[in-house]
């Protein structure tokens, strides 16, 4: 017979610390599954997600796929008859577990490039030409163009840790 | 005149900068001043940077809100769902929690002498369009409206979560379909309509078949409706359907930013468009 595992209350109470504040009012209905879009494409259930969150089977729900499938379009955060802010959840679960070193390369990469350029996309030399071409600065007026905001901005990183959890994608 | 300070982002002004200097013509033509904002970033995204740390989010997002702030204007505008998204969250939050505002504060102070004080108003810009504006404001711009039927994508974040934004209906929305019909054109009906492009979230950095497969489902049904072009509102949703249909090879519906039609539907040069750009080719029927 299988045996059941014990709920850990001490990780439920971190996920709402975190910002999960409504993880506890899910009855399990499914109509958040029932609405995701990346479920109909994949084994991703969400009903699963805030099950183990509230069960605080940590170390099931943190170096999870699942968690990752969601796109944060909030149809079921719409639609959930208990009011639970699921997107809320999974946000606070995602950022435990890139701490605990659950971040893809690819998603370290796209860290990166905020961390280092102020942007999540690069600004190439064709870029530069097209924008002239319509009428446009050639180099947009954000950070890109003011070295010191882009300092500015570096500077909230190392204040946050943001710029060693990018450096170690959250391994120490 | 109206004026607003606006945010630029990163995907319109890098990957699509047609869309910002329709945007700019567009707004002019109504009546709304754009200020740019000297020296922002990254919004930043909502779904991938929120993810790895909400606090570095709201700082960065913090910092763009108090840039706007100093502007003077009477809010700032964003043509971006993920940048809407963002900074609407971001002020809403440290709006209604003292404690957060004060933490994030103290961050921001610190790295840039700066404060968030929550007097800016954040506007997405078919909201603005709607309720400033207006339809009728819109209508009587149209000089080359084109008769299509066009599958009208909302995305995700211009009007979720809705017990914040109070925009419009999440699940049978229509002011961004008013708009489309103001220009001249016909949105249709379509299955699945409001269903995600697959983007967002991260999913397209960290798993790009399956943000690609939802794109697909969505393509399917538009198809099905037999639409003529797809007219998003952000540049993020926009660059899934026009590189998407490419890697999918197997759809070629012309992916239209509501500015740009706007700006066609105004008569505006194509040139100002730059659509030459978009991977899918706009091939519109005359």
């Amino acid at each position: 017979m299988a045996e059941a595992k014990e709920p850990n209350p001490e990780f439920t109470r971190k996920v709402i610390d975190a910002g999960g504040k409504t993880v506890n009012l899910c009855f399990q209905c499914g109509t958040c599954t029932g609405s995701c879009p990346s479920g109909r494409q994949t084994a991703f259930r969400v009903r699963k997600v805030v099950r183990r969150a509230q069960l605080g089977f940590e170390e099931d729900v943190l170096p999870s796929e699942d968690l990752w499938l969601c796109t944060t379009c909030y149809t079921c955060y719409e639609r959930c008859p208990r009011g639970v802010e699921i997107v809320d959840i999974i946000m606070a679960l995602r950022n435990m577990a890139v701490r605990k070193g659950y971040m893809a390369e690819s998603h370290r990469k796209v860290a990166e490039l905020i961390s280092k350029t102020g942007h999540l996309v690069s600004l190439r030399d064709e870029d530069k030409v097209l924008r002239k071409k319509l009428g446009l600065h050639d180099v947009p007026p954000t950070v890109f163009a003011h070295a010191q905001a882009l300092e500015e901005v570096k500077k909230i990183a190392a204040l946050c840790g943001f710029d060693k959890l990018v450096a170690t994608g959250g391994k120490s | 005149m109206s004026k607003y300070a606006f945010f630029l982002g990163c995907i319109m002004p890098l990957r699509y900068p047609g869309i910002e200097s329709a945007s700019r013509e567009v707004f002019k033509s109504l009546g709304v001043e754009l200020v740019d904002m000297q020296g922002a970033s990254c919004c930043p995204a909502p779904g991938v940077m929120r993810s790895f740390d909400q606090t570095y989010w709201m700082a960065v997002a913090a910092r763009n809100l108090a840039i706007a702030e100093k502007m003077g204007v009477e809010g700032v505008v964003t043509i971006c769902n993920g940048c809407f998204d963002t900074l609407f969250e971001v002020a809403h939050k440290l709006n209604h929690d003292p404690d957060q505002r004060k933490k994030i504060n103290k961050i921001l102070k610190d790295a840039t002498g700066m404060e968030y004080n929550g007097t800016v108003h954040v506007r997405h810009f078919v909201e603005l369009l709607y309720r400033d504006v207006g339809v009728e404001a819109i209508r009587a711009k149209v000089k080359a409206g084109k008769n299509m039927k066009a599958a009208v994508h909302y995305g995700c974040h211009f009007l979720k979560p809705s017990n914040i934004k109070k925009i419009d209906d999440s699940e049978r929305p229509h002011v961004f379909d008013d708009i489309v019909e103001a220009a001249g054109m016909t949105s249709v009906v379509y299955k699945d309509k409001g269903m995600c492009c697959g983007a967002g979230g991260g999913v397209r950095a960290r798993t790009p078949d399956v943000a690609l497969k939802m794109t697909a489902e969505n393509l399917k049904n538009m198809t099905a409706a037999g639409v003529d072009v797809i007219v998003d509102c952000c540049p993020f949703c926009h660059l899934q359907y026009d590189v998407g249909q490419v890697q999918l090879k197997e759809y070629k519906i012309p992916v239209l930013h509501l500015s740009q039609l706007l700006g066609l539907a105004f008569g505006l040069e194509r040139e100002k468009l730059g659509l030459e750009v978009h991977q899918t080719k706009v091939n519109l029927p005359t």
